[in-house]
């Protein structure tokens, strides 16, 4: 029988789950890196015991690992992130140039044909790429030099880029999305790139319409059908049909529309979960009750899925990057909580249960599914 | 035969579980010692100063012979006692963060 692994980043390491295919009983190994923050792993496509995790401190800075074996053992890998040419002014929170500085690797995206490449987003915010297997990394500036760059800005978490969509049907296209400038598509491998964000509205930055300068919290897109993409903006739950050259708002039924995470059921493109969260100052669920919602029309007509979610005291946030999807057949849905949960739903959503109660703060979960 | 202790942090990562011994060649510097500490163990490249800068990261301090010498210039030449070896090199992560 297939299994599933499930590669979680906590704020004090990082934790890897592993059950058979029927997603009931679990074993937990970890923490690696015990205390320091894991903001991302994620396994390669096409060798599933290639591992990368962006390894960060307060105290000591960025560290990249690779596991080869599933994730058991680890090596550091290069950690020197170098903006290329000129590294130019974004703005800073009161509107002042800021030049850019590394912070973080927040989202690593292992390519969909080669293990040894993957692309890094980063803070602030800029997309690197290695070739290698992690030994040496080296920046698509074009992201960072598009003429817009001196007017993006910081979120309030930082100005990162946390979502990198590779384009199964076109290696040349990759979508990104930086919190707060919005989401941005190459389509020639990275040279250029152009911003998508036509049809967002944040009633909250100076235009609303604005070329750039959206809260794009995250971005996802079923691999089979790689021209629609559903988005959780600060603020509306949004579509685009047409690869971010268009979006239209599809927060339908939702009780509230501010939420971080966003994803696509394996199997079913129409099919989406979001997590929402009750406001922008106030990051947890509306009256204790934490709820995954479901639409299975692409938007619009969602449906509240609680069964086996706390229907009450429950006052956790779900990060941009702690929600995934299995393979199987039913779907496996998971995501994970700033309280340290990583619930499971074998079931496509129906039903829920905690695999572990205790971790760390959750601030990613990313899922493979072993043959 | 330079003596160093690192926080346990790095310790981990560099796999070691003891004080480090280093052969720095000529002044004894925090440029000097750094340079040979990474050279031993890659992987602390950039954990402890700057790529780019050399900088030392904010949250991390150099103490040596009880003195703190955390401000000193890369070039500043570390005590004696420290480049005979009689008294480490201390790299202390800092009590911060609440």
């Amino acid at each position: 029988m297939s299994g599933v692994r499930v590669l979680v980043g906590t704020k004090k390491g990082a934790f890897v789950l592993t059950s058979d295919g029927t997603r009931k009983k679990w074993d937990i190994a970890g923490p690696h890196f015990a205390g320091w923050e894991i903001y991302h792993m994620k396994g390669s496509p096409v060798d599933p015991n290639r591992i990368y995790a962006s390894q960060t401190s307060g105290w000591f800075g960025q560290l990249i690992q690779r596991s080869d074996d599933g994730g058991k053992t680890w090596e550091p890998m290069d950690n020197k992130f170098v903006y290329g040419g000129k590294t130019g002014t974004h703005q800073w929170y009161d509107g002042t140039p800021h030049p850019w500085e590394f912070k973080r690797v927040w989202h690593l995206e292992p390519s969909l044909h080669d293990p040894n490449t993957v692309y890094a987003g980063i803070e602030d915010a800029a997309i690197f790429r290695t070739t290698d297997g992690g030994r040496s990394w080296a920046e698509l500036k074009g992201l960072r030099e598009h003429g817009t760059g001196p007017a993006w800005q910081p979120g309030a978490g930082g100005m990162c880029l946390h979502t990198i969509i590779l384009d199964p049907k076109n290696p040349d296209r990759i979508f990104i999305a930086i919190s707060a400038a919005g989401a941005f598509r190459t389509d020639d491998g990275g040279k250029s790139w152009k911003p998508i964000n036509k049809g967002l509205y944040s009633k909250y930055i100076p235009d609303p319409n604005a070329e750039v300068g959206h809260c794009v919290h995250h971005v996802a897109m079923h691999p089979g059908r790689p021209g629609v993409l559903f988005m959780q903006k600060h603020w509306d739950v949004m579509r685009s049909d047409n690869a971010g050259d268009q979006w239209t708002k599809i927060s339908g039924n939702l009780p509230t529309d501010f939420g971080f995470v966003i994803d696509v059921h394996a199997h079913q493109p129409e099919t989406i979960f979001v997590v929402p969260i009750k406001s922008d100052s106030e990051h947890f669920p509306i009256d204790g009750k934490l709820r995954v919602y479901r639409s299975k029309s692409g938007g619009n007509d969602w449906e509240e899925l609680k069964k086996g979610l706390p229907e009450k005291d429950c006052y956790v946030n779900v990060l941009r990057d702690a929600m995934a999807v299995d393979q199987l057949d039913d779907c496996g849905v998971y995501f994970g909580t700033t309280g340290g949960q990583v619930y499971v739903s074998p079931d496509g959503g129906d039903s829920w249960s905690a695999i572990v109660r205790d971790l760390p703060g959750v601030l990613s979960v990313e899922v493979q599914t072993l043959p | 035969m330079i003596r160093v202790v690192l926080p346990a942090h790095l310790r981990n990562l560099a796999r070691i579980d003891h004080e480090i011994e280093l052969d720095v060649p000529g002044k004894v510097t925090q440029r000097t010692v750094l340079d040979a500490l990474e050279a031993r163990y890659p992987m602390l490249q950039g954990t402890i100063r700057d790529h780019v800068t050399l900088q030392r990261r904010p949250f991390l301090r150099f103490f040596a012979c009880e003195e703190d010498w955390s401000h000193e210039s890369l070039d500043a030449e570390f005590p004696e006692k420290v480049a005979r070896g009689e008294e480490p090199l201390l790299i202390v992560g800092a009590i911060a963060g609440g």
